[in-house]
């Protein structure tokens, strides 16, 4: 049978410690989905622009990101920009490497979204007299937000599920870096990291939870 | 101008690294396939109380970072000293969390044949099997392929970390080139397009079923 003690008590006691580290991986996240939802602004503005230059730009960051791992465009982040003279720090590479994933998906998801939305209605604000910013600010963006939320709300769960990645770059502040810290000091690997388990299921759950608390209040209409 | 000390052997060493990519995805999307299928199937047929164990086990599969799921499934084995290989290790891993996501594309794809169409198939006097077979696997499959698609490239994608278990696979491959030739931008572009070239054709093949399948509504 397995020839096995565990050791849970270390796992506890070291708790506090993980939830910290909680703290700083929802904080990555977060920020990650932030400047991802600016980018794909940008890039779905860039997509409807008319400018062949600026959609093959837009184009190409979304096939780019969803084409390779996101562990590969952190390595790019961190290892890659070394090329140049740029040393990022594995916080910074983390969130640069996920924004830019994060920042693909939902340029592909607000493509999704806008085809639910019929450019009569576009057609009609333009007749109303307002100007073309207007008629996507005011009529088109509202209803495309709304379409993409849920997807948007599976992103942020990836994003969280991502930040585990930073440990591979030497990330030791977030969840998984200080989980693996704890159990490179003591070897007690299954315990530490099947808390870390639970804590990641636990936060993944609160904010899938909390986005549907949102999306009751926001989308009541 | 550009020069390189990347040699033909580096990049035969890319590509091992590459086919060892192949075979980890290629074991685990069959294994978690069948296994998601038949996740999928149970839980349609145990509804959703009789289920609920499966559904909450499957669902903290798609919940826990999978470099933790990895670690564990590592920690795991060596425990129960089962001996395995990290090829083992990983390739069981990811199976069972390609399944989680498959039993969920498969409850879909059951769940999109009308109710309707399955009753008249039973009135007809078809057996539950004849059913699944003659009238729920065509139908269900058009509504699931191209997710399936996605979720295989997804698997290929997140193999990536099985590096973590010091398999070398494709990113690992030029991770130690990095290391050896101090040229990290030009090696990992290499790695980066042999990502592409593998996802960006099967991408587009699944964009195009998804539309070409579409109902016409």
């Amino acid at each position: 049978m397995l020839n096995y003690t565990f050791h849970w008590n270390q796992a506890l006691k070291a708790l506090p410690q993980m939830l910290d580290g909680a703290v700083v991986t929802l904080q990555i996240a977060l920020l990650s989905m932030v400047l991802g939802l600016a980018l794909a602004l940008t890039l779905t503005a860039f997509r409807l622009s008319g400018s062949r230059i600026l959609s093959g730009f837009a184009t190409t960051w979304v096939e780019v990101a969803r084409n390779t791992p996101a562990l590969f465009q952190i390595y790019m982040a961190h290892f890659g920009l070394g090329n140049f003279g740029i040393h990022l720090s594995p916080y910074t590479a983390l969130l640069i490497g996920i924004a830019f994933n994060n920042a693909g998906y939902l340029t592909e998801n607000f493509r999704g979204a806008l085809k639910a939305i019929p450019d009569t209605q576009a057609r009609a604000g333009r007749s109303l007299g307002m100007t073309p910013i207007q008629a996507f600010r005011l009529i088109v963006l509202p209803q495309m937000l709304r379409v993409a939320f849920l997807p948007a709300t599976n992103q942020m769960v990836w994003a969280i599920l991502m930040t585990s990645l930073g440990v591979t770059v030497g990330m030791n502040t977030d969840l998984a870096g200080i989980t693996q810290e704890l159990n490179a000091r003591s070897f007690r690997t299954f315990e530490f990291f099947a808390l870390a388990a639970v804590i990641y299921y636990i936060i993944a759950k609160l904010v899938t939870l909390a986005a549907r608390l949102v999306a009751a209040r926001m989308f009541r209409y | 101008m550009f020069d390189t000390t990347l040699t033909w052997n580096d990049l035969a060493f890319l590509a091992q690294g590459a086919a060892m990519t192949l075979a980890v995805t290629a074991v685990s999307v069959t294994a978690g396939t069948v296994l998601g299928i038949l996740f999928g199937v149970l839980r349609v047929q145990l509804g959703g109380i009789w289920s609920a164990p499966l559904t909450f086990v499957l669902d903290v599969f798609r919940s826990v970072p999978l470099l933790i799921q990895l670690v564990l499934g590592n920690a795991l084995q060596s425990i129960a000293k089962l001996g395995w290989a990290p090829f083992t290790t990983s390739c069981v891993v990811l199976s069972l969390y390609t399944a989680a996501y498959c039993s969920e594309i498969i409850r879909g794809g059951i769940g999109a044949v009308p109710a309707t169409t399955r009753r008249a198939a039973r009135s007809l006097g078809m057996t539950w099997w004849q059913d699944m077979r003659y009238i729920v696997a065509p139908l269900a499959t058009r509504v699931s392929l191209p997710a399936w698609i996605g979720l295989t490239l997804g698997v290929m994608k997140d193999s990536a970390l099985v590096l973590w278990l010091g398999l070398i696979e494709l990113l690992r491959a030029s991770q130690i080139l990095v290391t050896r030739l101090q040229e990290p931008l030009f090696i990992l572009l290499i790695c980066g397009v042999i990502y592409f070239v593998i996802s960006f054709p099967i991408a587009r093949l699944g964009g195009y079923l998804e539309r070409r399948w579409s109902p016409n509504d």
